[in-house]
């Protein structure tokens, strides 16, 4: 420490530097969220080779887990008119909606599979909701998060009110599919290919699910989590340096 | 050979014809007979007008084109999955590849995802936000510039191809300058910017706005009212409204079907609404409406870098917090961009822990919270959406990118089903798909 910093630091007794507003205290690891994967040790070591003393941390790793009302703002609102637009057609909303996440100011809604499409054309539809464009679908492979390791997240965005949505739907690795949305927003033609090529989820209903990046005829879906990223250790200025998914991994 | 297998039977209902057993080799020769030309064509993966490794397989009668497909695929690299064997900040260097018209927004739209992953949104310097407009509206600027150059010359057009490639590569002598690269920059970094504006970048950028306003009339002269160009364009590549919102059509193809609608506008990001601009549209729903739009937009980008460079203050370009910040001060040595000296000086020579925190902070990387979120930004082909998945750890558990030229190409077959071949390079180069944006 420099004599500047300490005199600095000495005038009022506490490190200047601390800041101790409650944002930016560590989070606290709490039993909030879903749980979706548990981390054990860290720096990728598990072949006993660990001297860090890390090896025997459990760390549990959540996501946001389900809202309470109110949401906030324009949520309620179309949480209400989604609702109730559901319950005109005989669909209680509760058997379609999972649970509604509200985090980051972003609405998801997580959909049961089966009533995916009745939801998505209701949003499509509905003069109030009126999500007439759809981004298409992105899938993401939780592997640890049993009976739901696929999910495909939808992102609908509404021109008239101006706003954005989440749906999110999962399926099993053994049962891996889904109903397209092909009917309801035919722009998701090529995106539900693209997440068959990479997932293997399965959407049925889409008119011509084939790989659209991948060859025609690979075998596997690269974009799962247990399949290996591939390469080779490559040698720079003499050192080998190991395939990016053989390096350490703090994840 | 008999003359029929079909005998008639007189009913109650009307003559019955039983058709027995069948001549294949009838069949075959009344087909050759026939005046079908119908044929399929395949258009490239390697065609100069295909903007890239498109593949177009085209059934045509004649001139016409009875159905249209795409074939993608050929420039996939993988980028999503490379991303998570990255650290959050390497990403930028991957990303920054897709769309590599548009590098800038690739670069953005990812960092804006990482940042409000983050939760930094609001701390990020105005500096580094009118820096990140800046250099997107240049892109703008530079892409719109390819696909009018590229347009033109598919029809023949060379003179407006050099006149664009002359106007782009005043752009990327501005990139250079400031990034160091043409292309691929991987400036914008989660945080704020890998580094300040360069001396002389300023001044360089105002030539540069001087020197456009000449030239921008330029395509207006050679184009606009070319009565050749106009009976290209006019009508071709027709889609409407409807076609629009159903195949998910945004960018430039939407505006020409007469809905103003503008990300910068209606889910402002970087600040965009404290920016004066228009958002210029047609009603023509063709490939005509889609290049007066790119050229008023390059005249709206001018008016948005000229504010960008009127409310430039000195201030830092990267948030402050060390734990997030990138932590080498980079200088330009003589042999190009590396850590600056006296950086290098004081980690390795007077603080150990400044050392370790570079040292983790490089390797390890940082950590962004669990959760996951969907941010757009207007690229000059529409709306570029990125989908990021955190796990809590230092790497993206999932980064899917919503590229639009991925999702406006699928437009292409509604576009050109029904018309002349020679239309379909116009309705493709009116979408302007770039596919290292398509295939990722």
């Amino acid at each position: 420490m420099s004599d500047a910093d300490k005199s600095a630091g000495d005038a009022d007794g506490v490190n200047p530097e601390k800041d101790l507003s409650a944002e930016n205290l560590p989070g606290q690891r709490g039993q909030g969220g879903e749980e979706i994967r548990v981390q054990r040790g860290m720096f990728g070591a598990n072949n006993g080779g660990d001297t860090s003393g890390y090896g025997g941390l459990v760390r549990s790793v959540r996501l946001p887990g389900p809202a309470s009302r109110p949401y906030g703002g324009w949520f309620d609102e179309v949480a209400d008119e989604l609702e109730g637009a559901l319950e005109e057609q005989g669909l209680l909303p509760d058997n379609a909606i999972g649970k509604t996440v509200v985090d980051r100011d972003e609405l998801t809604f997580h959909i049961e599979r089966e009533h995916l499409e009745r939801v998505a054309r209701t949003l499509r539809d509905d003069p109030a909701l009126r999500f007439e464009l759809c981004t298409g679908v992105s899938g993401v492979h939780y592997p640890h998060d049993k009976g739901r390791e696929l999910h495909a997240v939808y992102h609908l965005r509404s021109i008239t009110h101006n706003r954005l949505i989440r749906l999110e739907v999962s399926a099993p690795d053994s049962d891996p599919h889904i109903p397209s949305l092909f009917a309801v927003y035919p722009t998701n033609d090529w995106h539900e290919r693209e997440t068959y090529d990479f997932f293997g989820i399965v959407f049925d209903g889409h008119p011509a699910l084939t790989r659209i990046m991948m060859p025609d005829d690979w075998q596997g879906f690269p974009q799962r989590k247990d399949y290996p990223l591939g390469g080779i250790p490559v040698e720079y200025k003499g050192a080998q340096i190991p395939a990016p998914d053989q390096r350490r991994s703090y994840s | 050979m008999s003359t029929s297998h079909a005998s008639p039977r007189e009913t109650t209902e009307g003559t019955v014809y039983t058709v027995t057993g069948g001549d294949w080799d009838e069949v075959v020769q009344s087909a050759a007979r026939a005046d079908d030309e119908r044929i399929v064509v395949n258009m490239g993966p390697q065609h100069p007008s295909t903007h890239g490794v498109l593949r177009l397989i085209l059934e045509i009668d004649g001139e016409t084109v009875t159905e249209a497909r795409c074939g993608i695929g050929y420039l996939h690299t993988g980028i999503e999955k490379n991303l998570e064997y990255r650290t959050w900040t390497q990403g930028t260097t991957f990303v920054t590849r897709m769309d590599y018209l548009t590098p800038f927004y690739n670069e953005a739209a990812y960092c804006l995802g990482v940042e409000k992953l983050l939760g930094i949104e609001d701390d990020i310097p105005d500096r580094a936000s009118v820096i990140r407009v800046l250099l997107m509206e240049l892109n703008r600027l530079s892409s719109h510039l390819v696909c009018v150059a590229t347009g033109g010359m598919e029809l023949g057009a060379t003179t407006v191809m050099i006149y664009g490639f002359r106007d782009r590569e005043l752009v990327l002598d501005i990139f250079e300058l400031i990034t160091g690269l043409r292309m691929n920059h991987a400036f914008i970094r989660p945080g704020g910017l890998a580094q300040d504006l360069p001396p002389g970048a300023v001044d360089q950028m105002r030539e540069f706005v001087k020197k456009m306003k000449k030239n921008l009339p330029e395509y207006d002269k050679l184009f606009t009212g070319n009565p050749i160009f106009k009976a290209r364009m006019q009508d071709v590549g027709y889609l409407d409204l409807a076609g629009c919102m159903a195949l998910g059509a945004t960018g430039p193809v939407l505006r020409s079907a007469g809905l103003p609608h503008d990300l910068r506008k209606t889910q402002p990001y970087c600040g965009y609404e404290t920016y004066d601009f228009d958002v210029p549209t047609a009603d023509t729903c063709d490939s005509y409406g889609r290049f007066l739009i790119r050229l008023e937009e390059m005249r709206q980008s001018l008016r948005i870098i000229e504010q960008c460079l009127d409310r430039l203050e000195p201030g830092p370009v990267m948030v402050a917090d060390k734990k997030i910040a990138w932590p080498a001060q980079l200088a330009l040595g003589p042999d190009g961009l590396g850590n600056s000296l006296d950086h290098i000086k004081k980690i390795m020579g007077t603080s150990m822990e400044a050392l370790i925190h570079h040292f983790k902070l490089v390797t390890e990387g940082f950590r962004v919270p669990p959760g996951q979120t969907y941010v757009a930004v207007e690229s000059p082909k529409g709306e570029l959406g990125v989908h990021v998945v955190s796990d809590g750890g230092t790497r993206p558990f999932r980064v899917h990118f919503r590229d639009p030229s991925f999702t406006n190409l699928q437009a292409m077959a509604a576009m050109c089903e029904g018309g002349q071949v020679a239309d379909v390079i116009v309705a493709v180069a009116s979408i302007d798909p770039v596919m290292g944006g398509v295939d990722r």
